[in-house]
């Protein structure tokens, strides 16, 4: 038996916000949170380019050993689940009392890893690096740690899809409470954003260097763009069956109806055409909705020259002549990773309570290939009741969601 | 163990494992009162390391019950 999805909660901590609320108002205005760290240079990065956000200050809320055990992306993520929880009405009795399971994107846990093996390089001596070096430096390290922070009892593992991690993990509770398996699943994606976390990125030339104007160097789909921003935070939402949330009188705030994925099977970071094509129209035919009901696809576009252009490529050859409004709110955030998946469901989940499409910032010229697409380079203010959010990753990974306003 | 060497080990446990140092005594139980589990025992050798320059290793706790007993511990390392 199939089972319809809802969301019941939501939580985000990211650069343009750590609340709904303040995260809501970035993207009505167009607030970009991208900013500089000049400690990057002393490094040698190409690029000082990142999201700034607040590492949060959990004294008082998590004891010794969980902070000690929490990396710096669980922290974020902390922080997410417990405002998605609160929204979805699941206190501690209620998760103490019911199944519930937790999935979320992680691909890396660098600083951690490299203060670990510092020390056992330095010391010579493994027990020097202490008891919680290992619960931050997993890759599973959120899934570890909140399972026992808000003592969650159902389902229990990290997904691991590079930058669609976040997006994969969504698409994996949706199919778990689809098939009957999971009644409730914290879904999400969190990502580090420290001094060590991209360098190895930064080593590809894969960043924007436009370091004298932070908020002008994420522009998808624009001609000039000259590479990504990156980013981070964390973003949860909490999947729920109808059943479920219907008979606890819990507030439904949007509807999972599609997942779709696909894997490009070529080149290790060059994208291409075929498999996002092939994601999107999966997860199209699994909402079993027509092309001109979407009325907002939130774009992968990272704002790499070959990146945007083949997603638009995508886009087009998928929607054709329905030419829904696309935009990439990594104009805004820059690239937010692991995470990327899970924040732009919440920051589109937003965009549709709000009745507004949040402005594809620095949109100034099109491409040959944005040129196919209707990118609003403004804030549009229209209502819209299905919107398709895609997340692609190096190694050719593609998810692809389909949410819908509850009704 | 001086007086002074004493009120700073009592100090840097009392920090790192959020307690009030007035609970601590030379009578009183190591674990109990630091609500020590097994993974806390590795953040005592770290703290030992970082503040007392003495590295110790498991077997060294055997025997090991109060703060009295661990206060004759790192005394025969420092002075060792």
């Amino acid at each position: 038996m199939n089972h319809r999805v809802v969301i019941t909660g939501m939580g985000i901590y990211s650069c343009i916000g750590t609340s709904l609320d303040e995260v809501s108002r970035s993207l009505y205005e167009g607030r970009s949170g991208i900013g500089v760290d000049p400690r990057r240079k002393e490094l040698g990065y190409r690029s000082m380019l990142t999201g700034i956000l607040p590492v949060p200050d959990l004294k008082g809320k998590l004891d010794r050993r969980q902070r000690l055990s929490l990396s710096e992306q669980g922290q974020y993520a902390y922080m997410a689940t417990s405002d998605a929880l609160r929204q979805a009405g699941m206190d501690a009795d209620y998760l103490a009392a019911h199944e519930v399971g937790i999935l979320y994107g992680n691909d890396s846990c660098a600083e951690p890893t490299i203060a670990g093996i510092d020390i056992i390089r330095e010391k010579r001596n493994t027990a020097l690096v202490g008891s919680g070096n290992i619960f931050q430096s997993m890759t599973s390290t959120v899934t570890m740690n909140l399972s026992t922070i808000f003592n969650l009892r159902g389902i229990n593992f990290t997904v691991a899809g590079a930058c669609a991690s976040g997006s994969h993990a969504i698409g994996m509770g949706y199919l778990l409470i689809k098939q009957g398996l999971q009644e409730r699943v914290v879904c999400g994606g969190a990502e580090e954003v420290n001094i060590y976390s991209v360098g190895n990125f930064d080593a590809l030339s894969a960043f924007s260097v436009r370091e004298e104007e932070p908020a002008k160097a994420s522009r998808p789909f624009d001609r000039n763009r000259d590479g990504l921003v990156p980013s981070g935070g964390a973003a949860t939402v909490i999947l729920e069956s109808y059943e479920s949330a219907v008979a606890r009188g819990a507030q439904i705030l949007g509807e999972v109806v599609g997942y779709g994925f696909s894997s490009n099977g070529e080149h290790i970071s060059v994208p291409n055409v075929d498999g996002p094509v092939r994601s999107l129209r999966m997860a199209i035919r699994c909402a079993g909705v027509g092309l001109d009901e979407i009325g907002y696809v939130n774009a992968h576009a990272t704002s790499t020259p070959i990146g945007d252009r083949n997603e638009a490529l995508a886009i087009h050859e998928v929607f054709g002549s329905h030419r829904p409004y696309v935009a990439s709110t990594k104009s805004m955030t820059g690239h937010e990773m692991w995470m990327a998946g899970a924040s732009e469901v919440v920051y589109s989940m937003l965009m549709m309570q709000g009745g507004f499409i949040a402005p594809n910032l620095n949109f100034e010229q099109p491409d040959e290939a944005s040129a196919l697409l209707e990118i609003p380079a403004r804030r549009v203010d229209r209502a819209f009741d299905l919107f398709l959010s895609n997340s692609f990753g190096f190694g050719g990974t593609n998810s692809t969601l389909v949410v819908k306003k509850f009704a | 163990m001086n007086a002074e060497m004493i009120e700073k080990v009592n100090r840097v446990m009392a920090e790192e494992f959020e307690i009030d140092a007035a609970l601590i005594s030379p009578e009183a139980s190591l674990k109990d009162t630091l609500g020590l589990d097994s993974l806390d025992l590795v953040d005592v050798v770290v703290l030992i390391d970082q503040n007392f320059g003495v590295t110790l290793k498991g077997p060294d706790f055997v025997g090991v019950t109060t703060f009295a007993d661990f206060y004759r511990l790192l005394d025969s390392k420092i002075d060792g």
